[in-house]
Parts: C-alpha cells; sequence; structure tokens
C-alpha cells in the first residue's frame, strides 16, 4: 500500500468535493419514502413496546427504552450523524444480546439466586404464611356469599347446619338472621364483582370466634369457606416468625431466610447480593476442590489434544486433496466435509451408541464382536472422546487449510524450488509458517471452543464413568463446564444461579488469558509477512 | 354491463370484509376490557386437547377466558414455571409431575389447594400431590411400572424373580429367545426401573414420618435389605440377567424383536408393544427378596401459582372443573395414564392395560417429591451400575460408601 500512497501528482484530487457533495444531495423520492416508512414501523414498534411496559410499571426498562428510541429517531433524522446510522442497528444488538447477557451475569454472581433463594422477601413472606395455613382437619365446608357495606367486604357464611353467620377481617363470626344469599343493609357481590377484587377477598380471614387459636375461615374460590389455622404468625414489627405450637421465633438471619436460633430455615427464601460469597465457595467447596485439579488438567489436555489432532488431520487432508495430482479430489472434499453438517450435539449421541460396548456398531460389526468397554473405561473413554472430537472437528480445520493453502502464491513456492528447496522444506519452511499467519487466530478461538465443549462431553459420556469410591458426582471425562453443571446445578440447594454464573466468570478469565497470551505470540508470525 | 356487476360484487366484497374487520376490532376493545378475568393456563398437547371441552364450559358458565399455553412436559416447563412465576409473567394454574413439587413449594411458587373432595382420589395420588402437610396439586394421572410378559414365550406367571429368571434361561437354552429378562440400564444404570425389585428386599430409599410423608433424615436404602441387594445385584451382573449396556432404546427393542419373554417398563412403552402384535400380560414385578415388591408411581396433576392475580377463579377451575369424572377420562383417553379419581379410574378399568397397571400401581408408593432425592439419584445409579457391571469390589463396602456419601450430601 504505501508504494502506491508514494506516487502523488499524477492526477488532481477530486473525491474530497465529490463526498461533500452526495452528503448534501437530496434524497430521491423512493429513498424517502422507504425512510420514513422504516421510521414508522420502528416507532411504531417502539411505542406500543413502550405502552406494555409503562402498564406494567417496569420503570428502569421504559426509561431506557425511550432514550433508546429518542436517540434512534435522532440518528436517522439528523443530517449530521452519518456513520452512527451504519454503527447503531449494530450496536443495538450488541447491547441487547452481549453487554446485556454478561452485566447480568456479572450481576448474578454476586447474588444467591437459585432454587429457594428465587424472588422477593415479600414473596417469601407470602409464601411462608400461605403454606403455615392449614385447614382444620375435618372442619366443614361454609356456604358463602360476599357482601360489602361501605367499601369493606364480609363473608355472609351458612354452615352445613343452615345457621347464616356474618364476619369480616378481624370481625368474629355473628349470628345474622338471613337466607344466607343476602342481608339488609349490605350490597351482595355478583360472582364477576368477586373476581374484579380477588387478591382483596382473597387475602380476608374472618376469625370463627374471639379466640384466634379458633381458627379462622377463609375462602379459596369465592363460593365456599373452609376453616383454617395458622402455625406460623408474622409480626411485622420484629421482622419474624413465630411457630404457634412450639413457640419457636424464626428471624431475619441475614442471609436470605428466616431461621431459628437453632438455624432451621423456613422455605421459601429470598435474593440478596452475597458479596463474593460464591467466588469463595467456587474455590473452597468440598465437591470441587477435591477433583478440581485433575479436573483442570484434563480440560486443559483435552481442548490442547483436539485442536492438535483435528488439526493435523485436517492439514494432511487438506494438503492431499490440494494436490493436482489426486484424482477426484471434488468427491473427497465433499466426503471430508460430512461430518461437519451434522448438529454435533446429534452426532455425539450418535457415537454413544456406535460405541455401546455389547451393541454398538463399532464393536459388534467392526471388531467382530469384542468387548470393548469404550465408554466406560476411564482412559478409553478419554480416548474416545478425544477420537470423537477428532472426526467432529476435522472437516472444520480441513476446510480452513484449503482456503489459506490456495491462497499462497504459486510463484513463492516456484522461487523456493528454484532455489533448491525439496517437498518437505518447502512445506515445513515456507506453507507451514504462512499457513500459519492466518490460521493461529483460529487454532486459538478453537482452543477456547473446546475447553467449553459442553454439547460433547455430556451427550457422549456424561462426564462418566465415574469412580463411585470417590464420594463426589465427578467423573473421568468431566471438564470444567460439565463439573461446573453438575455442582451448580445438580447439588443440594438444587439449582444455584449465582455459583453457576461465578464460575462462568472465572471461566471466562482463564479462556481469556489464554486467548490473549496465544495472541501476543502469534503476532511473532505476522512478522513473516 | 357485466363489468359493472362484477365491480359491484367487488365493491360489497370490499366493504363487508371491512365492516367484519371493524366489527372484530371493536370486539377486541371489549375483551380488553375484561382482560382481568383471564386465566392462562400451562399445559401440555395431550392434555391441552383433553381439557378444551371442560375450557369452553368454564369459559361460559363464569364469564371469563381461558388462555391454554401449550408447553412441552418436561424439566424445561418446570424451570420456567420456577423463573417466571415470581416475576409475575408465569400462568395461573400449571400441569406438572408430582416430584416437581419439592422444588416447587421450595421456591414458593406453588399455592396450597383446598379440595372439598380429597376422598375421592386415589390416596397414593393425594399423598403424592402434598408436601409437609399441604395439599397442592390437584391429581389427574397416575403411572408407574410394571412386568410386562410374552405370553407366547412364557405362558405363566411366576411367584418370585429367581424362578421367572429360570424360566427365561429355559426359554433360552431353548432357543426361543437371547435374553432371559431385559431392563433399560444404561452407564448409570436405572434405580427407577430397578425400584420394585430392590424394595422386594425390604430397602426403600427413605422411612417414613407418622403422616405417611417422607423423612429425609432416614435413610433406608443402607439396611440388611440394602446389601443384600447390592450382593444379588453383582450376582446377576456376572450371570447376565442385567445388563448396562441396554438402555432404555435397546430394552424396548428387544422385547419387541421377541428376543426375550420379560421387560419391566411403564404404559408409555405400550403403543410399540401393541404394533409389534405382541401378546402380553401385565403383572407385577415378581419378588426377589421375599417381600413385595413396590414400584415407584408417579402423579402428574395440575398446580395453582403462587403468584396469580386470579387465585379464586384458578382455584374453582382446578377444583371445581378439572376434578371431575368427564375431564379425568378425557385425559385418561388422550394419554393412556390412569386416571387419579376414583370414578373415572373404576370406569378405565375396561381397559385391561390401565387396570393391570393400575393394579400394580396401587401396591407402590409415590415417588419421593422431598428436595433430599436429588441427592439420591447421582450416587444410587452410580452405584448399581459399578454393581451390576462387576467393578465395585466388595458389595457391601460399595452399598454403604453409597449410603454414607448421600446421607453426608443430605446433610449439607
Amino acid at each position: 500500500m504505501t508504494q502506491l500512497a508514494g506516487a502523488p501528482g499524477t492526477t488532481p484530487a477530486p473525491p474530497a468535493p465529490a463526498v461533500r457533495r452526495r452528503e448534501k444531495a437530496p434524497l430521491s423520492l423512493s429513498g424517502i419514502l422507504i425512510k420514513i416508512i422504516a421510521l414508522s414501523v420502528l416507532n411504531a414498534i417502539g411505542v406500543y413496546a413502550l405502552f406494555v411496559l409503562f402498564v406494567a410499571g417496569s420503570w428502569l426498562v421504559f426509561g431506557l427504552g425511550v432514550a433508546t428510541l429518542l436517540v434512534l429517531d435522532w440518528i436517522y433524522l439528523s443530517r449530521r450523524a452519518l456513520p452512527a446510522k451504519y454503527l447503531a442497528p449494530g450496536v443495538f444488538f450488541l447491547v441487547i444480546f452481549q453487554i446485556f447477557v454478561v452485566v447480568y451475569t456479572g450481576y448474578i454472581a454476586f447474588t444467591n439466586y437459585g432454587d429457594g433463594h428465587n424472588s422477593t422477601k415479600d414473596d417469601a413472606i407470602n409464601a411462608i404464611v400461605a403454606k403455615s395455613l392449614v385447614r382444620v382437619e375435618d372442619s366443614p365446608a361454609y356456604q358463602l356469599t360476599v357482601v360489602q357495606q361501605l367499601g369493606t367486604f364480609s363473608f355472609l357464611v351458612t354452615d352445613p347446619d343452615g345457621e347464616v353467620s356474618l364476619g369480616g377481617e378481624g370481625r368474629p363470626l355473628e349470628e345474622v338472621d338471613s337466607d344466607g344469599t343476602s342481608l339488609d343493609g349490605y350490597e351482595t357481590l355478583s360472582f364477576n364483582d368477586i373476581l374484579n377484587n380477588q387478591e382483596a377477598i382473597s387475602a380476608i380471614s374472618v376469625p370463627l370466634t374471639d379466640n384466634p387459636s379458633d381458627g379462622a375461615l377463609r375462602t379459596p374460590d369465592g363460593t365456599s369457606a373452609f376453616l383454617y389455622e395458622s402455625t406460623l404468625l408474622y409480626d411485622e414489627a420484629s421482622d419474624s416468625f413465630t411457630d404457634q405450637a412450639t413457640g419457636t421465633v424464626y428471624s431475619d438471619a441475614g442471609n436470605g431466610e428466616f431461621a431459628s436460633a437453632e438455624g432451621e430455615a423456613l422455605t421459601p427464601g429470598w435474593t440478596i447480593t452475597v458479596g463474593f460469597d460464591n467466588f469463595v465457595r467456587a474455590v473452597t467447596d468440598e465437591s470441587i476442590r477435591g477433583p478440581l485439579l485433575g479436573v483442570v488438567l484434563w480440560t486443559f489436555a483435552f481442548a490442547f489434544l483436539s485442536v492438535a489432532t483435528t488439526f493435523a488431520l485436517g492439514l494432511f487432508l487438506a494438503i492431499v486433496f490440494n494436490d493436482s495430482r489426486m484424482r477426484g479430489r471434488k468427491v473427497y472434499r465433499v466426503l471430508a466435509i460430512l461430518p461437519y453438517a451434522f448438529p454435533s450435539f446429534l452426532s455425539a449421541l450418535v457415537w454413544a451408541g456406535l460405541l455401546n460396548p455389547q451393541f454398538g456398531f463399532v464393536n459388534n460389526v467392526l471388531l467382530g464382536g469384542a468387548d470393548v468397554p469404550w465408554l466406560t473405561d476411564p482412559t478409553l473413554a478419554k480416548i474416545s472422546i478425544l477420537f470423537v472430537n477428532l472426526w467432529l472437528g476435522f472437516p472444520y480445520m480441513f476446510l480452513v487449510c484449503t482456503g489459506a493453502l490456495q491462497a499462497i502464491p504459486d510463484d513463492v513456492i516456484e522461487a523456493a524450488r528454484v532455489d533448491g528447496a525439496r517437498n518437505w522444506g518447502i512445506f515445513r519452511l515456507i506453507k507451514l509458517p504462512l499457513l500459519m499467519v492466518s490460521l493461529a487466530p483460529l487454532l486459538i478461538s478453537s482452543f477456547a471452543f473446546n475447553f467449553n465443549n459442553f454439547n460433547l462431553i455430556y451427550m457422549l459420556t456424561a462426564g462418566g464413568p465415574r469412580d463411585i469410591s470417590a464420594g463426589v458426582n465427578v467423573g473421568a471425562t468431566d471438564i470444567l463446564i460439565t463439573l461446573v453443571y453438575k455442582v451448580a446445578f445438580g447439588a443440594v440447594a438444587g439449582r444455584d444461579y449465582g455459583l453457576a454464573s461465578a464460575f462462568a466468570i472465572i471461566i471466562f478469565i482463564v479462556v481469556a488469558t489464554v486467548s490473549i497470551i496465544g495472541y501476543r505470540r502469534t503476532r511473532v508470525l505476522e512478522d513473516i509477512n | 354491463m357485466t363489468v359493472n356487476i362484477r365491480n359491484l360484487i367487488r365493491a360489497g366484497a370490499i366493504a363487508s370484509v371491512a365492516a367484519l374487520a371493524l366489527a372484530g376490532c371493536s370486539g377486541g376493545g371489549d375483551d380488553t376490557a375484561d382482560s382481568e378475568n383471564t386465566l392462562v393456563v400451562w399445559v401440555d398437547a395431550n392434555r391441552a386437547e383433553a381439557i378444551k371441552d371442560v375450557v369452553s364450559d368454564f369459559e361460559s358458565e363464569n364469564d371469563v377466558t381461558v388462555t391454554l399455553v401449550q408447553k412441552e412436559f418436561g424439566d424445561t416447563l418446570r424451570e420456567d414455571f420456577i423463573k417466571q412465576a415470581p416475576t409475575g409473567k408465569g400462568p395461573d394454574v400449571v400441569v406438572g409431575a408430582h416430584d416437581w413439587l419439592g422444588s416447587w413449594v421450595q421456591n414458593g411458587v406453588v399455592a396450597p389447594l383446598t379440595v372439598d373432595n380429597a376422598g375421592d382420589f386415589e390416596e397414593v395420588a393425594t399423598q403424592a400431590m402434598s408436601y409437609e402437610g399441604q395439599q397442592y396439586g390437584l391429581p389427574v394421572s397416575i403411572e408407574n411400572v410394571a412386568l410386562i410378559r410374552n405370553t407366547d414365550l412364557d405362558p405363566s406367571a411366576h411367584d418370585t424373580f429367581d424362578e421367572m429368571i429360570a424360566a427365561g434361561q429355559g426359554i433360552v437354552s431353548a432357543g426361543q429367545a437371547e435374553f432371559p429378562f431385559i431392563v433399560q440400564l444404561g452407564p448409570t444404570a436405572d434405580p427407577y426401573h430397578l425400584y420394585p425389585i430392590q424394595t422386594s428386599f425390604g430397602a426403600p430409599v427413605f422411612g417414613t414420618n407418622a403422616d405417611g410423608s417422607y423423612n429425609p433424615d432416614d435413610l433406608q436404602l443402607a439396611n440388611a435389605g440394602g446389601d443384600e441387594f447390592a450382593a444379588k445385584l453383582a450376582e446377576w451382573g456376572s450371570t447376565g440377567v442385567l445388563n448396562i449396556n441396554v438402555d432404555g432404546d435397546i430394552a424396548i427393542e428387544t422385547f419387541v424383536d421377541k428376543k426375550t419373554p420379560y421387560i419391566i417398563t411403564g404404559p408409555w412403552n405400550l403403543e410399540r408393544i401393541k404394533e409389534a402384535g405382541i401378546n402380553y400380560s401385565i403383572e407385577g414385578v415378581p419378588s426377589a427378596g421375599g417381600e413385595p415388591s413396590t414400584p415407584f408411581v408417579g402423579v402428574q396433576g395440575f398446580f395453582v401459582s403462587a403468584k396469580s392475580n386470579n387465585a379464586l377463579l384458578a382455584n374453582k377451575f382446578v377444583v371445581s372443573y378439572l376434578g371431575t369424572e368427564e375431564v379425568q377420562t378425557a385425559i385418561f383417553e388422550a394419554g393412556k395414564r390412569a386416571p387419579a379419581l376414583k370414578s373415572a379410574f373404576e370406569a378405565a378399568q375396561s381397559d385391561p392395560d390401565v387396570a393391570a397397571f393400575g393394579e400394580v400401581g396401587a401396591a407402590g408408593v409415590p415417588q419421593p417429591s422431598i428436595p433430599a432425592m436429588g441427592q439420591v439419584w447421582g450416587d444410587w445409579g452410580a452405584t448399581e451400575a459399578a454393581l451390576i457391571s462387576g467393578t465395585a469390589g466388595d458389595t457391601t463396602a460399595a452399598w454403604q460408601a453409597m449410603a454414607a456419601s448421600i446421607t453426608a450430601k443430605i446433610a449439607g
């Protein structure tokens, strides 16, 4: 490029004014129409979304939505924001699909979000209250009519003996003279009225007598009432639950749940931020610390060997099929790409079937009924994983190597031949270094991909075979990401999104470090150019 | 003239379409005014079809709208419900399996249900839908595994597992079959399918409290019966009765190809067996250890979300409409799983397969839904697989190590 720049003066320099003129040129009619239509569609969708958000009351997202829409409109209506017009769609989707996900994962890593802690404290209190309401055994069903007076709802109930009584929130039942469907001075609610006030009516509890331990009437469906007893009582002032039977007090333990002095917790809890707890747990948890070293070693070995074997085979085939003396090259090339055409998790499942020790095709047909435990012996399982990944991965390497090989100019090779180089020398000293310039970044990303190759491991061996004497649920072929999956989603408290996010961040840091070091070193290769 | 008439017709058509569209719009407007009384129900395809009639009855009788959202029945539904219920965007009513109940209650996403006529349902179903003394779901169907016997290969039932295996081996040596018996296992075994055999040694997973609920602190796996079962697993593994290379697909294929006289499986495989034209009989798994063999019973039903804004309506729909005999029968006909309502169950007995599976299931126990159960499966399956494949070493030591590991995990 420098040579071209070094040849000035041959032509006058017209481009600058031309560009300026184009910028000021008025749009054609169809252009304006398309612009108006596209902008109206965008705004229509945006305004509709804003309405929905407004009704739902999610103010933060609403604010962001307003800001985004205004910025987008400004960009496409303004005459000055030309670069932004091209950047805006990309940035918009980058923010939604990448940055938001990363930021949200980061946020979750600092919370205890997971099974048992998946909502707000208010929800948890409501759920515990609802759980502690137990229907009094053998209590009868009362026929219910909901009535109201001056905006206050009351229950008009008929007990199975035909006696009619009236009561309301905090007002015990009193016998009244009525037929059970209406009462003088009160307005009877229709079923539709009841439905429109469901939350208020389902929250009403009418004490049976002055003594609260006799229980209270509640309605589950608006047409009948049952007698319930509360086993746990919530006290707002002290923010604690008291067990009516034993007197145990459960107070906010500070870790997102109500717990007694003995440490017995009520479920559910709620989500709180826990600082670096998840990261500390990620490295100190018993079920991780034990197998961690072995798993990390195998993860690196697996990722490195996967890249090395697939690259070696792909490059070999690319060179062979690139040789003009080879006949039927096109057919071979198509065949070599076939494994690339199947979804990898499907292929892994199929291979799991093929490698079945007794019924699988490999042992049954290819090895004449041999009983080789491909997937159940720790060492053989690792070899099988690498072999299947070779089958899955070489077509990609074959494709990129073919492309890179064909990009090497013939005259470079010819020049080397003239200088007296032999085939092996040409490959080792000329072709390979030239290939590595364009392929090294792909090899690094392939390493990063295999480092997290969850599909293959999970579908082929599910991390097994497991050493049952180890006590932790980790098998011989588990890599970091499958270990994380098992720990975060198969552990004591069920799913633990906080812990999983912390792991995701740690793994990201490992992969990013390896990749950065790798890219730094590949810059050396660029000197060849 | 003709052209004019055509134009006239065309204009008329356009006008009427426009009028219809306007009418449609105004109708839509009315609906949104009433939208507070819309019930959202998450349901799988089979049951969505089955409850359509009762949904339209419910809509017209109560002047409300019910939106059925179809979901694939499985872990995704279970997870989606846990994630979406707290945000208020979840359904009002959801279909689910009873063994998800523990985690749903733990996350506070389901509300207790008051069923007035709980006694009208099969006891095992009501029990399965209850958690810590509260009933949360309305049961609709029951399923469990049983022994299916190819009556052409072996016309007579057997009293004990050993007798059955002996008969099976006789059939194999006569050259009529390849395997004396088959059950799906795979590399991590399959404790669910092996459970009837295990319980016949008197070794359930958990002990029970006075009220029939499971006690997570009382792990019964490790009792003397468990050791006996472990020794038997190793023995059956070495004699080829059990084989971890047999996964679900291979198991059912072997049976429909008439390569084995017996298989332990559930109603979900019946269709394939019928298609293959096999004469079969469904019966309880013969006892191997002397005590009755009790399979796990799975119960499916409908639950009300704890965050439903239509709690009263949702309750009414679930209890008063889905609990009726016609709905239970319709759901049974769509999925061929035994109904949970006693009267519907009795009516379904006219189907001999349902009657047979139901009889086996009546002796079963609900699969534990307590969260502690999540700690059991992994070690349990891995140890069974190691015993069967002969890599476990001393059987009692391996079984006890498994129990110790599970106990430690439950204790946290």
